[in-house]
This record gives C-alpha cells, sequence and structure tokens, in this order.
C-alpha cells in the first residue's frame, strides 16, 4: 500500500513468506542478549518494564515510609522516630510518591502501550526514552541514597522558602530534593515529547483522531501537560540552586525577593502534576469499562473534551494551594470558581461511565472491581475537592489531615486503583502470563477496605484541628483513638499491596498462559502475541472502527510495504491518519546510558559546585556526539 | 463480592455525627467564635449535599453493576434509540452538577462576605511567628500601654480582635480553629485576620504551616474574657515585675541574671533585656510555657530548663548547665512572675 519512489533493491514484507518474514523482522529488531543489549536496547516494551518495575519498586519503598510514619503517630509523643527524622520521612514519602512513582508510572504504562495501541512498531526516539529512563533511575538512587545517608530533604514535598533557603535549611538536603526534581521533570520530559509524536504521526492508518483510544488520547493531553508544567518547576527548583549555591536572591525578601512566587511556581506546576497522575487513569478506567462491561464505552467524544478540558483548567487553579497567604479577594473568587468548574468535566467522566456500565452487561474480574473501587473513593475525594475549592472551607481545612485524607482519596483512590486494575487488565499481555484472580479479589478487597479506614478517618482528624506534617501531637488532644485507628487499619491496606505484589511476581513465572487477547479486548495491543514481539507487528494493522478486535471479529486488515532490512515503520498525518512515509526508526545505542551517566554526573555534582557546569558539560557534549554520530544510512545521512 | 457493599454508605455518615457533637478546644466543629461559627455552616451545607451527591450516585453504580450482569457476553454493539436516552441522562445530571457548583460558588462567596472585616475600631494585636513559638506585642494607644507576652494571647469577648501577622524566619500560620480560619505568616508580607470570639473560653490554636524541626510543638491559646477581666489582666501585664522578699526568688532571680538566661530573654524591671527569646516578664501566670509543650509549674520550668533539647529536639534554646540549688531557684524565681 506505500508506493515506493527511490529504491528497488530492498525486501519488502511483502515479498517474503510469512515464516522468513517473521524471522527477518526479529533480527532486525532483536535486542542481543547480555548486559550491554540491555543497556544499548531502545525497545520500548523493555524501557517500558523497565519503568514500570522500577515505579512499582519506589511505591513499595514508599509505602514502608507510610508505614513507620502511621506507627509513630499512633501514640501521642511517641519516641520511635524524632522530629529530624520524621521530617526526612515525610518529605521522602511525598517527593518519592510524586516524583519516583506517581508520574513515571503512568509515563511508564504508555511507553510500553501506547506504540502498540496505536499500531506502530517503536515509540518515536527511542534513543531519548532510554536517555530518560537512566534519567529516572539516577535520580531515584539520587534521593535514596541521600536518605540512606541521612541527607534526604526534610523540607517537605513543596520545599516552601525560607524553610527550604540557604538561612534554614544547612547542609545538602535541600538541594538534593531540587536537584532530583531536575532529573525526574527531564525524564518526564522526553517521555512526554516522544508521546506527542508516536501519537501525532504514528498511528496505524485508518486510525483517525476519533478512532485513538482513550487511553492514548489520555496519554497525549496529560503529556502536552508535562510539557508546559514541568518547565516551571525547573525554573523554581533551579533558582533554589542558585539561591542557596551562589548566593541569588531569587526567594529573599530582604534582598528583593519573593517568598510567594516560589509558591506561584512550585503550584503552577504542582497542580497540572495532579491531572498528569489523574487524566492516565481516566484513560485506564475509559479502557477497563468498555472491555468488561462489553460495550464500546459511552461517550466517546465527551470523554475526550473532558479530558481536554480538564487539561486547560489545571492551569487556572493552583491558587487554591494559597488560600491562606493573605491573597487578594477577587482573586481568591476566581480560583474558587474555577477550582469548582473542574468538577464538571470530572462529573461528565464519572456519569459516562455509569452509563456505560448501565448499559452493559459486566464482567465482574479483578480489572473491574478497582474500578468500580476507584467510582466508590474518587466520587469522595472529587467531592471533597470541591469542599477544599472554597475559600472559606479552606481556611479550615487547609493544611491539615482533611487535605492529607483528600488527595490520598483522589490520588489512590482516582489514580492508584485505576493503575491496579490495569496492572491485572495488561499483566497478561506484558508477561504472556495471567495474574490469579483468587489472589487479585484478595488484594482488591484488602486494598479497598483497608485504604478506606485508613484514610476517611482523616477526614474528620482534620476538622478536629489535627495539623498535617507534625511528627506527634500532645496526650491532651482529642486525636489518640482516630489516629490509632488509622494506624491499625493501614496494616490492612499494607496487606492488600503484599498480597498484589506476591501475586505479580508469582504469576510472572507461573501464572496460566494468557493467549493473544484474554479478556476479548477491543483495541490493537491485542491483536499481537503475549508477550508481544520485538517488532510488535508482523504487518502494520489498518484500522477500520474505533473498536477494531470487534469490528472485525476473525481477521484484522493489514498494511504491507516496510523495509525488513532495517527499522522502519509508517508515519500518518495527524488528523485522518493516512498514510504519509515510511521513516527509518533509530537503531540499538549504548550512547543513551552513556548520556545519562554523563549528565547524571553534572547534575549531582553541581550540588556542590557551581563549576559542575562548566567541566561536567564536556563528557556530556562528546556522549552526544556519540549518540547523534551519522551511521552510515544514507536517509540518517541526508 | 458486590454484596459487601451496601453497608459501606453507613461508614460516610461517620462524619455527618462527628459534626454534631463537640471535638474538643482547637476545633472547627466546635465553635466560639464569629467567623468560625459561618464556617461551620458553611461546611455542614457542603458536607451534607456533598454526602447526598455521593449516596446517589453509589445507587447509580450499584444499579448499573446489577442491572444485567453477562458471563462472557460477546461486545455489543450501540442501540441508536437506547444511545438518545443515556445521552438525555447524562446530560441532565451534568447540568444538576453545574447548578450545585453554582450554588457552591455563590455560598462560599457569601460566607467570604460575612466573616469578620477590618474596622476602625478594632482592637489591635500583633503577632509574630518565629521557629518554635509565638511573639505576642500589644501595642496599645500609648508607650506605657506597650508591652510584650508570648504564646499566650488574651482578648476581650464580644469585640473585633484585628492580628496583625508577621513572619520573621521561616512561614508560619496561625490558626484557633474555634474562632477563625487560619491566615499564613509570611516573611516581607504583613497580613491580617480579625476574629470575633463570642464566648469566654480557652482556645487552642497550632502553627499550620510546616515550619520545621518543631512545627508539632508550636501551640498558641487565645483566651477571651469579659471585657472588665480583660482590662484587669491588661493593667498586670503591663506593669513590670513585682519585686519579691522571698529568698529562693532572689537567688533564683540572681541566677537568671547571672546566667545566659538574660542574653535572650526580657524581664521587665529586671536587667534581663534580651529580645531573641520569648519576654517572660509574666511567665509564671502564663497556662503553658515552650509554646505549649508543658502546664506551667515548678517542675515544669526545672525540667524545661534541665533539658529542653530532649523536651523540644531542635529548638533554639540552649542547655544551661545549673547545680541543683540554682536549677531549683530559678525555677521558683520563673513560677513567682505572675
Amino acid at each position: 500500500m506505500i508506493v515506493d519512489t527511490n529504491e528497488n533493491n530492498d525486501r519488502r514484507d511483502v515479498d517474503l513468506d510469512r515464516p522468513s518474514l517473521e524471522a527477518v523482522l526479529a533480527h532486525t529488531w532483536k535486542t542481543p542478549a547480555g548486559l550491554w543489549g540491555a543497556m544499548a536496547t531502545v525497545d520500548h516494551k523493555i524501557i517500558g518494564r523497565r519503568y514500570i518495575v522500577t515505579a512499582f519498586v519506589f511505591l513499595a519503598l514508599g509505602g514502608v515510609l507510610a508505614i513507620l510514619m502511621r506507627i509513630q503517630l499512633a501514640q501521642p509523643e511517641a519516641r520511635l522516630l524524632g522530629p529530624d527524622r520524621y521530617n526526612q520521612i515525610f518529605t521522602m514519602h511525598g517527593a518519592n510518591m510524586m516524583f519516583l512513582f506517581a508520574v513515571p508510572v503512568m509515563e511508564a504504562m504508555a511507553v510500553y502501550l501506547v506504540p502498540l495501541m496505536v499500531g506502530t512498531r517503536n515509540i518515536a526516539f527511542p534513543r531519548l526514552n532510554a536517555f530518560s529512563y537512566w534519567m529516572y533511575l539516577a535520580g531515584g538512587g539520587l534521593l535514596w541514597v541521600a536518605f540512606a545517608l541521612d541527607m534526604g530533604p526534610d523540607v517537605g514535598w513543596f520545599a516552601y522558602v525560607p524553610l527550604s533557603g540557604p538561612q534554614y535549611a544547612a547542609g545538602k538536603r535541600a538541594d538534593i530534593w531540587a536537584q532530583m526534581i531536575t532529573f525526574t521533570e527531564v525524564s518526564a520530559l522526553a517521555v512526554s515529547v516522544e508521546i506527542v509524536v508516536t501519537v501525532l504521526k504514528q498511528r496505524a492508518p485508518g486510525m483517525s483522531l476519533d478512532r485513538i483510544p482513550l487511553f492514548v488520547w489520555s496519554m497525549l493531553v496529560t503529556s502536552f501537560i508535562v510539557i508546559m508544567a514541568m518547565p516551571a518547576i525547573m525554573i523554581a527548583s533551579t533558582s533554589l540552586i542558585l539561591d542557596r549555591l551562589i548566593g541569588t536572591h531569587f526567594f529573599n525578601p530582604a534582598e528583593g525577593g519573593d517568598v510567594l512566587l516560589w509558591q506561584h511556581l512550585f503550584w503552577f506546576f504542582g497542580h497540572p502534576e495532579v491531572y498528569i497522575i489523574f487524566l492516565p487513569a481516566v484513560g485506564m478506567v475509559s479502557t477497563l469499562v468498555a472491555t468488561f462491561a462489553r460495550r464500546p464505552v459511552f461517550g466517546y467524544l465527551a470523554l475526550v473534551m473532558a479530558l481536554i478540558a480538564t487539561a486547560i483548567l489545571a492551569f487556572g487553579l493552583w491558587v487554591h494551594h494559597m488560600f491562606v497567604t493573605g491573597l487578594p479577594r477577587l482573586g481568591e473568587s476566581f480560583f474558587t470558581a474555577s477550582s469548582m468548574a473542574i468538577a464538571i468535566p470530572a462529573g461528565i467522566q464519572i456519569f459516562c461511565w455509569l452509563a456505560t456500565l448501565w448499559d452493559g452487561k459486566p464482567i465482574f474480574k479483578t480489572p473491574l472491581l478497582f474500578v468500580i473501587g476507584f467510582m466508590f473513593t474518587f466520587v469522595i475525594g472529587g467531592l471533597s475537592g470541591v469542599m477544599v475549592a472554597s475559600v472559606p472551607f479552606d481556611t479550615q481545612v487547609h493544611d491539615t489531615y482533611f487535605v492529607v485524607a483528600h488527595f490520598h482519596y483522589v490520588l489512590i483512590g482516582g489514580a492508584v486503583f485505576p493503575l491496579l486494575g490495569a496492572a491485572y487488565y495488561w499483566f497478561p499481555k506484558i508477561t504472556g502470563r495471567m495474574m490469579s484472580e483468587r489472589l487479585g479479589r484478595w488484594s482488591f478487597w484488602l486494598i479497598f477496605v483497608g485504604f478506606n479506614l485508613t484514610f476517611f478517618p482523616m477526614h474528620i482528624l482534620g476538622l478536629q484541628g489535627m495539623p498535617r506534617r507534625v511528627y506527634t501531637y500532645q496526650p491532651d488532644m482529642p486525636w489518640h483513638g482516630l489516629n490509632l485507628f488509622v494506624s491499625g487499619s493501614a496494616l490492612i491496606l499494607t496487606a492488600g499491596f503484599l498480597v498484589f505484589f506476591v501475586d505479580a511476581i508469582r504469576s510472572a513465572w507461573q501464572g496460566e498462559p494468557a493467549g493473544d487477547n484474554p479478556w476479548d479486548a477491543p483495541t490493537l495491543e491485542w491483536a499481537t502475541s503475549s508477550p508481544p514481539l520485538s517488532y510488535n507487528f508482523v504487518f502494520i494493522p489498518v484500522v477500520e472502527g474505533s473498536n477494531p478486535l470487534w469490528e472485525r471479529r476473525d481477521t484484522l486488515a493489514v498494511g504491507g510495504g516496510l523495509r525488513t532490512d532495517r527499522r522502519e515503520l509508517i508515519i500518518t498525518t495527524v488528523g485522518a491518519a493516512e498514510t504519509e512515509a515510511r521513516e527509518a526508526s533509530p537503531r540499538n545505542s549504548i550512547w543513551p546510558f552513556w548520556t545519562a551517566v554523563t549528565t547524571s554526573v553534572m547534575l549531582i555534582w553541581s550540588i556542590f559546585s557551581p563549576w559542575a557546569v562548566v567541566w561536567g558539560s564536556i563528557p556530556v557534549a562528546i556522549a552526544l556526539i556519540g549518540w547523534f554520530w551519522p551511521d552510515g544510512t544514507p536517509e540518517d545521512d541526508s | 463480592m458486590t454484596e459487601r457493599k451496601p453497608w459501606w454508605p453507613l461508614f460516610y455518615l461517620l462524619p455527618l455525627l462527628s459534626l454534631t457533637g463537640c471535638s474538643g478546644w482547637q476545633s472547627a466543629l466546635d465553635v466560639h467564635g464569629q467567623s468560625a461559627i459561618s464556617l461551620k455552616h458553611l461546611i455542614v451545607l457542603i458536607v451534607a449535599v456533598c454526602s447526598l451527591i455521593w449516596a446517589l450516585v453509589m445507587i447509580a453504580l450499584i444499579f448499573a453493576l446489577w442491572r444485567r450482569r453477562g458471563d462472557n457476553a460477546l461486545p455489543f454493539r450501540r442501540d441508536p434509540a437506547r444511545e438518545r436516552r443515556m445521552t438525555i441522562s447524562v446530560a441532565s445530571a451534568v447540568a444538576v452538577s453545574v447548578i450545585i457548583i453554582v450554588v457552591f460558588t455563590l455560598a462560599s462567596f457569601t460566607t467570604t462576605r460575612a466573616l469578620n472585616v477590618a474596622g476602625s475600631d478594632d482592637f489591635i494585636i500583633k503577632i509574630r511567628g518565629l521557629q518554635w513559638w509565638w511573639d505576642v506585642e500589644y501595642p496599645g494607644s500609648a508607650p506605657s500601654e506597650r508591652f510584650q507576652t508570648a504564646n499566650e494571647i488574651h482578648i476581650p469577648v464580644g469585640r473585633n480582635v484585628r492580628f496583625q501577622l508577621e513572619g520573621i524566619d521561616v512561614i508560619h500560620s496561625f490558626w484557633v480553629p474555634s474562632l477563625a480560619g487560619k491566615q499564613d505568616l509570611i516573611p516581607g508580607r504583613p497580613n491580617e485576620l480579625t476574629i470575633r470570639a463570642e464566648r469566654p473560653g480557652v482556645y487552642r490554636g497550632q502553627c499550620a504551616e510546616f515550619c520545621g524541626m518543631q512545627h508539632a510543638h508550636m501551640a498558641l491559646f487565645v483566651i477571651a474574657d469579659e471585657p472588665s477581666v480583660f482590662e484587669e489582666w491588661l493593667r498586670v501585664q503591663r506593669a513590670p515585675v513585682a519585686s519579691s522578699s522571698d529568698a529562693e526568688v532572689l537567688a533564683g532571680q540572681r541566677v537568671f541574671l547571672s546566667k545566659p538566661c538574660a542574653a535572650c530573654h526580657m524581664i521587665r524591671g529586671t536587667a534581663a533585656t534580651g529580645t531573641t527569646g520569648p519576654d517572660l516578664t509574666h511567665v509564671g501566670g502564663r497556662k503553658y510555657i515552650a509554646a505549649g509543650l508543658l502546664e506551667t509549674t515548678r517542675g515544669s520550668f526545672a525540667a524545661w530548663i534541665a533539658d529542653p533539647q530532649t523536651l523540644k529536639p531542635g529548638n533554639n534554646m540552649p542547655m544551661v548547665p545549673l547545680d541543683p540549688e540554682e536549677l531549683r531557684s530559678v525555677s521558683a524565681y520563673l513560677a513567682s512572675l505572675k
């Protein structure tokens, strides 16, 4: 179907019989065995799997910190953790969960799934993808090694100045936090650029904008949010490092700086961050609801518009994190209205999913259970979000346990429940094996019950006046009973996560073989083998509707004409996804790894000396030259 | 599996139960100030409506799941007539949400308007937040009426009191939930908060913005008194310390003045003129010491002075080595400063 214009001596997929085609493609796209091959690979599935596993490891580590905090808070004036250690732990918990788990795990799912769901052979800019993973790993390593050395940040995950400034945060703890931000933001920005280009230019022929799977839509919108929001936090964290390292005064009121500037910059990123985590979950829920209700999701257009509306509104409500800083009343009113308004797209999504389930014939497998758990908890989180959007309401609950309850309902209820459902759903695709349905139910019920018993009482604690981020409280406060109850419930929640991890690890080796499409799902990732081959699809599918595997239940239309002796994929138009060109896809390379190593050295060194930026950039430049060195194919040279 | 669900909605009624009860001296639900009372009305309204919305959504969810459960059913196509009916239902639900959101927004504006606003007749008190205590200044209308105290704020009942809030080191947040919502103390950006206590009482507050090591131990007390009692308190506070004839107290005063104590603390009427730490002129008359950490007794003073870093690790008061006799007398002296 692709007309060749300039080369006639190459072998095309249509010229070969099926077995030899598969052999040639496997050779062209393979990742060599061994450590070297693993480090040089640019296969989005291998990198995506690595990303997912790493993110879940950080989830487990962050969970351990949470348990430590709950043991400390079970009793008033407990002495298990001192204030210094506790402040490091809650800062680590927040920073780890936001920057090393929640955002990366969503990006990771996208790295693995988006190319498969749009029917292409690799993600766009695959070497950048490899680079982004190594940067993420280095940033996570930096934070945790520092914590192990008692140098963990202790200024809160939003690191307000002046507490995190040069005068009040001695040592390098705050710098570790700020530089960890740089690492994770670089990796998130890289992945976002890849996703945008993959979705806009590499969709299978025929996958016009109105046929893009909703998870892919959600990742496209999320990626645009990342690209627009993350620069704000990088400016903020870099300015903080400059204040601390070379004595600039961005945030020093005595020298004309401004303390509130930090909060504006941080929350201009920080609020969209919530949607960076939540919108992929919306995509996952839309996917799961359709598959398990056995009908296409109701209100596709409304759901896409809700995603876009959320993304736009997300940039207009950061000030609701600053309602008690003494802003002008008119400004507060505007941000109350915009914060309330974001409940409307959220409502549209909930109603569309309800309608889908209503009209469908739901099958109660573990992924759907997590979706139901999501509906239960996320609606509570969304409604408590409406509560804190009101300025007067917020003046009573801001910085209390009410807010702790609220954002855990939104982030765990709204994002982790769908993520766990998604993990059960896509596990067979990624590993080729099913997770256990029985353990899945156990893990769901333990997590669901444990979560609600842990976090619901925190609303009441907040209204009873318990501030957040306190390492202890005094015996004469009436909070003891509920705190003990919360700490006990946290153990149920922990048990649920343990069951999940045990199930995942066990099933990866011993699970039932899954087959290509165990859930009878409609999207393209299920059209290939489980786990998918290195080249994803033998022939690129041609899409004729929004639910390709439901509309053509026996065979899928495919297109051919790609070269087999080098990595090639199809480029299509942005709107209608008409075929436009064949494009070479980069081969494996070790240079992204070396670029990440040299960049990491430069960034970590720059915590200690400004000269690191000068001398450290030389190896980075060398690594980049290696990365982009022309390697002899005519197209790459031109 | 969903059989187990229906009892959960009962769980959500818990906050409603607690809203009706009294829950302590630092609670947004046990309110005695004009602002806090209006805020509680708003909180109850929004929580009640939201609980109702949640219950309706859950009922819809349970019906949706129960209506026709499939067993590995084949995926099916959409029926245009049903799609149309569903569109109407979803659109109506969205319309209702919009109306509720607008009502909440208006209720929120109205409440903000009803809160205390600054007036010319307000009683003014300056509050400075420091790591980890509150410096309180009563400016008065004449220099002789001006005095400083710490961590305990007395106000007259039934009169608007305007707190001028100033951040000195890092950001703190002034929050006495039984009287009003919170307001930050931000270095370089003075803020104000006007409150009115409707009933006499002791209301506890606590720093609400994370401010470092001892954020957890940065409490304050607002004591609302009848105007006559309040005037008497003002009169006592304005006066410097009275001289004592008690031998132990006098010994304690000598210890205080000869040791580093006087370099950081002020005791009006003596040579102690430090300004780094809390003003101790009438510290014996306050309910608590060390920002709400310990009730004021001789024993508490002794324990605190003997080892402040164990009781409140990281705070800025050093341990001053004293022999037991010195410790006893200095504690007696401080306790005598009523």
